[in-house]
């Protein structure tokens, strides 16, 4: 620290102007601060254990544990009904990091700055949603390929493979805002985890993922049925091994909608207010 | 008014039932340095957060390079730079991509970030270390990286709170050098500190806060006028000639004051402490003590430290102690 020759504020234009208007700014910042999670991200590989040997511990774990009981000894049918239901659950899942580690931000003053900086205040929480793309794309392919493995085989084609692939990723950006607006309401990252999975929980078991909903008593019928997952499993499963899939499709993209309308601006408000 | 560029008038804040702010009053001119001097839970930092548009307060105004901080936030955080009290660099980042990020969220392009980035790792001294994780960084540069960032954009006004505290004494000299040559290149620096000889070596102004309100504001002299000045300690190395040294150290005294055995707390016996007036009390003092043939182990000018600026500010205000003390 010795020759100091750092010139004085040289800004050409007005500087009150985000450069390109508002939306502009605050596509390009929050592509700045996804690029900034990804980078995290892959530094740290560890941290997606959650998308990557758990879904797995839990495919081998009902397919060979659970599965034979459950399908009178049809492992193989029981796995081509299991896995696109357990995408699901696992989806459900991995939204849980993030509202942790965004907890985890906060806490340690990350934010502060970002907070002294001349952006958008969604900019930093939609950043960090975007980058989640890498874990639920990493959750689609960790499931197919090991399900491949084990003897899963899409019925369908490569084209509706990969829209059930798009509509989990999608689903999986809208659902993580229950997780990044609890992240924002509590004190620690712990309780960001406690109480999201007694959210998760309900919703991945008390769906249609393990067992066909007919099979159940009449009132855990009703839950199934108003279960978001639900029709996720049921459009992911038509997609991947074959059945109706217009009507289970149409369900999840209004739940979809329904997640952003209310937890988006429910979010932001929590972060704005958390000083 | 036109030169003062920040200014709050009666800041007030609540976090449930402690008052961190009770009213504050700030003022601080274009191209100086004003130092925020107080204890741990004095308010500094919530005077901070709300001057750098992170925290609303609950009344009163403020305003930074002219622009209201609660009507038109953004506008202030294209002029500010803020170093909080905790280094907020990314520990999976690099040096290089903190500071690129931080550029990309003030609007430079891509490329001038990078530039900027450059240039100031290699002003910190961290071009070496531009490319590794910060959790590789040792604090001192984790220091210097938090603080590179907050001067990505070249801010008016700079905001840097407690930047020295957990630093060794070389770093906290680096740390002094930069926050001079900010200012001589026109920006204008809060700090806050917990040592009189921070804001001494740093600031034209001190605003002295404890419990949310501000008891002082006055030039480092004027404070140290205020709270009796330096002081020079001699401790000989037979405790038995304490009262020799205090006969030759009647000659430095400042007017009106006298040598005294040193009762500061936590100073072990056999000590003397005098109030001086200026270091040329030094030139002084110690050939008179040889002269007097006592032999001396330890010899220091001190500046008062916070406890005595505290006690000297709060003398004669005792009746506003009960008040206070309802608000605690």
């Amino acid at each position: 620290m010795t020759t100091l020759d750092i010139p004085v504020r040289a800004v050409a234009g007005d500087i009150d102007k985000p450069r390109g208007g508002p939306v502009a700014a605050l596509a390009r910042h929050a592509t700045a601060l996804m690029r900034r999670s990804l980078i995290k991200t892959i530094r740290t590989p560890e941290a997606l254990l959650d998308v990557t040997l758990q879904p797995v511990i839990f495919l081998l774990l009902f397919t060979y544990l659970f599965g034979g009981a459950i399908s009178g000894g049809d492992r193989a049918g029981y796995l081509q009904f299991l896995l696109p239901g357990m995408l699901a659950q696992s989806l459900a899942m991995g939204g849980i990091a993030l509202g942790q580690n965004l907890n985890a931000d906060i806490e340690k003053g990350v934010f502060d700055r970002f907070r002294s900086l001349p952006v958008a205040r969604s900019a930093p929480l939609v950043g960090a949603v975007a980058a989640d793309f890498i874990r639920y794309l990493t959750v689609c392919v960790v499931m197919l390929g090991f399900g491949y493995i084990m003897g899963f085989r899409v019925e369908t084609g490569l084209a509706p493979a990969l829209a059930a692939v798009a509509l989990s990723i999608g689903f999986g950006l809208c659902f993580c805002w229950i997780s990044v607006l609890v992240g924002m309401m509590v004190r620690t990252p712990g309780a960001v985890q406690g109480l999201m999975f007694l959210l998760v929980f309900p919703l991945s078991f008390g769906s249609n993922v393990f067992v066909p909903t007919n099979t159940l008593p009449g009132w855990l019928q009703a839950f199934v049925q108003v279960n978001p997952i639900t029709p996720l499993v049921s459009a992911i499963r038509g997609l991947l091994v074959g059945g109706p899939v217009a009507s289970h499709l149409l369900v999840t993209l209004a739940w979809m909608a329904g997640l952003l309308i209310v937890f988006v601006p429910l979010a932001l408000r929590a972060y704005n207010r958390r000083a | 008014m036109s030169d003062l560029v920040v200014r709050a008038e009666g800041l007030r804040k609540r976090f449930g039932k402690t008052q961190a702010l009770d009213g504050v009053d700030l003022a601080m001119r274009r191209g100086t340095v004003l130092g925020v001097l107080g204890p741990n839970g004095a308010g500094k930092t919530t005077a901070v957060r709300v001057l750098a548009t992170l925290l609303r307060p609950d009344e009163g105004s403020a305003f930074v390079a002219g622009i209201d901080v609660l009507k038109e936030p953004q506008r202030v955080r294209r002029r500010i730079g803020l170093t909080g009290q905790y280094a907020s660099v990314d520990e999976d980042l690099t040096g290089t991509q903190n500071l690129v990020l931080i550029g990309q969220l003030l609007d430079l392009t891509t490329r001038d970030a990078k530039r900027r980035a450059a240039e100031l790792l290699e002003w910190f001294d961290l071009g070496e270390a531009a490319g590794r994780m910060a959790k590789t960084y040792s604090g001192g540069m984790r220091r210097r990286l938090d603080l590179a960032a907050s001067l990505v954009g070249h801010p008016e006004v700079i905001f840097l709170d407690e930047p020295t505290t957990g630093l060794d004494p070389a770093k906290r000299e680096d740390m002094w050098n930069v926050v001079r040559t900010q200012v001589t290149q026109g920006s204008s620096v809060l700090l806050t500190t917990q040592y009189l000889e921070e804001a001494d070596a740093l600031a034209d102004e001190i605003v002295v806060i404890n419990k949310g309100r501000v008891i002082a504001h006055d030039s480092p002299d004027g404070l140290k006028r205020r709270v009796g000045g330096l002081t020079l300690r001699v401790r000989p190395a037979d405790p038995a000639r304490v009262p020799d040294v205090l006969r030759v150290l009647e000659a430095v005294a400042a007017p009106g004051t006298a040598a005294s055995p040193d009762t500061t707390a936590g100073a072990r016996p056999g000590a003397v402490s005098v109030p001086v007036t200026g270091d040329t009390s030094l030139d002084i003092a110690v050939p008179a003590l040889r002269r007097a043939g006592i032999e001396i182990n330890d010899l220091g000018l001190h500046l008062p430290s916070l406890d005595e600026v505290f006690h000297a500010l709060t003398e004669g205000t005792a009746e506003t102690s009960t008040k206070e003390d309802e608000l605690v």
